[in-house]
């Protein structure tokens, strides 16, 4: 029969080892992520307690003493939902203008060229620079200032995704709304935005998820506190940071709670992307696919 | 003939390529216009130089006046939103907006704040309906998404969309070729009835929709108008060689 598969064909061969390939590098990134999770779970769980996320640290936590990470826990969420939040504010506006005025003009391809660049820069390289401005006009490490670099750090990202949706947008709907003598900006506002919310939320889950997770950049500029912070002027912990003092620790029972702050984040980070997804599978109702 | 559009020695580039020779047409009031042709002959950039959609496109050039009224709409001082409400669109493909059934039609009225309240605004959602005669299918549903209607619905919307912002001219950009047969003459017919109001001009690449259409005819090859004038007198008697080779099916 001529329509029986023959296995030892190049083209059926060639298929087979590519296939073989993808499965294999599946396989390999998985395998590594899984372990990732897997030390943090295994080493992070037995130091779990109540106390870890209602107590804040009390005299003697750094030598294995009672207590917990909560100011780590309020503080990251300070930091990460303010940076973001503020990022935000000047993101949209940015990709917007990319996608609606500048499109793939010279200016358009500057800008995207640079904002590349500024995803590239180590974050330290943002605490730094955040740190600098502040000595110049007299600020001490706060909440405040870790919020602003944050958002400096998570700009590009933001952006960048943000743009890489919103160029997907299919250019009929855009005209369907200019064709009824819409301004470029009533569409940017009324039908980019709409159609694109998925999208955008993602971009926006991404460069928390970065925010969070970031502990070089509030170093510096958000200090590190054992307070939960009350004024965006006070110094604020974070949990990057108390996972990498912690885990810097010589005492192992510090250090397993250095693994268990880092779970905290982990399931952190999870929580708020399930609640993202959530939320924008409820938005994107009128989405036309 | 009362002419409605006027077209004076229009030029379109695309970077180096002339899209369109020295066009001169004229466009009569309240009547169907269909623009015929092979395909790339320009049928649809002369059709979207009437609504400024060719600046849509980078490395468009346009010179020559395009007069609806006697106003030049390239002029200067032209708000092209004002051009585009007079000048509707329908598009080859419908694009419903991304919001619900009611909310298309509504769009082009709340951009424009052409009605006062509520009331008003439902009120004239639903007299567009009725006129794209989409009506009796949706009135149930019109908060559910308006991509969830059917194609041929969705024109219908489109149209209805289309005529709420009152525009005096409507464009067709080929409006059935992505409808089945049924949807093709539900359009036709609301296009026929429309005629009276509005001053209509439609591309086609069907000889028989030209022919059931058709007031007046423009022929165009290769960028250039061959030949335009009445329906009657272009499928009858053509002047040129070329409309009647096409007319005859030749190429």
């Amino acid at each position: 029969m001529g329509m029986k598969k023959k296995y030892w064909q190049r083209r059926h061969l060639m298929e087979l080892f590519m296939k073989t390939i993808m499965r294999i590098s599946l396989v390999v990134v998985a395998a590594s992520l899984g372990l990732i999770l897997w030390t943090v779970v295994m080493r992070g769980l037995p130091a779990m307690n109540w106390d870890m996320v209602t107590q804040v640290p009390k005299g003697g936590f750094y030598m294995g003493k009672e207590g917990g990470v909560l100011n780590a826990i309020i503080g990251s969420l300070y930091l990460a939902l303010g940076g973001t939040l503020l990022a935000m504010l000047f993101s949209l506006p940015i990709a917007l203008y990319l996608k609606t005025y500048l499109g793939a003009s010279k200016w358009g391809h500057y800008v995207r060229l640079s904002l590349d660049v500024l995803w590239g820069i180590p974050s330290i390289v943002y605490g730094a620079f955040g740190f600098t401005i502040m000595i110049s006009i007299g600020m001490r490490a706060s909440l405040l200032a870790g919020i602003i670099v944050l958002a400096l750090v998570e700009l590009p990202i933001m952006v960048r995704a943000m743009d890489e949706v919103i160029r997907r947008m299919p250019t009929d709907l855009e005209q369907a709304a200019l064709a009824l003598g819409s301004t470029k900006f009533e569409v940017a506002m009324q039908v980019v935005t709409r159609q694109m919310l998925p999208g955008i939320m993602t971009a926006i889950l991404l460069a928390f998820g970065r925010g969070i997770g970031d502990a070089a950049s509030v170093l510096f500029t958000a200090g590190y506190t054992d307070r939960i912070p009350t004024s965006l002027l006070r110094p604020t912990a974070s949990l990057p940071l108390a996972v990498f003092f912690q885990l810097g620790s010589p005492f192992p029972e510090v250090q397993q709670r250095g693994y268990a702050s880092a779970l905290i984040l982990t399931v952190i980070v999870l929580a708020v992307s399930l609640g993202s997804r959530w939320l924008s599978s409820r938005l994107n109702k009128y989405t036309v696919k | 003939m009362d002419t409605h559009i006027q077209v004076k020695d229009l030029n379109v580039y695309y970077g180096k390529q002339q899209a369109l020779k020295d066009v001169n047409i004229e466009v009569p009031k309240k009547q169907i216009t269909v623009i015929m042709g092979p395909s790339g002959c320009g049928k649809t950039t002369l059709l979207k130089s009437l609504n400024r959609f060719l600046e849509l496109t980078d490395g468009t050039r346009i010179t020559g006046e395009v007069l609806v009224d006697g106003q030049n709409i390239y002029d200067r001082e032209v708000d092209v939103t004002e051009v585009r409400k007079i000048v509707g669109l329908l598009a080859q493909r419908p694009a419903p907006l991304p919001m619900s059934i009611y909310d298309n039609v509504a769009y082009g009225m709340h951009i424009h704040k052409m009605r006062n309240d509520r009331k008003e605004y439902k009120a004239a959602v639903r007299h567009y309906l009725e006129i794209a005669g989409l009506w009796e299918e949706v009135q149930k549903r019109l908060h559910d998404p308006a991509s969830s209607l059917s194609i041929g619905q969705q024109q219908r919307l489109c149209l209805a969309r289309g005529l709420a912002v009152e525009p005096e001219i409507i464009l067709g950009d080929e409006p059935t070729s992505a409808l089945d047969p049924i949807s093709s003459q539900n359009i036709e017919a609301r296009l026929l009835d429309l005629k009276q109001q509005y001053t209509t001009v439609i591309v086609t690449q069907t000889l028989r929709q030209a022919k059931r259409l058709a007031d007046h005819v423009i022929y165009m090859y290769m960028g250039e108008v061959i030949e335009s004038g009445p329906a009657k007198e272009v499928f009858t008697n053509p002047k040129h060689e070329r409309t009647r080779q096409y007319l005859e099916g030749l190429f």
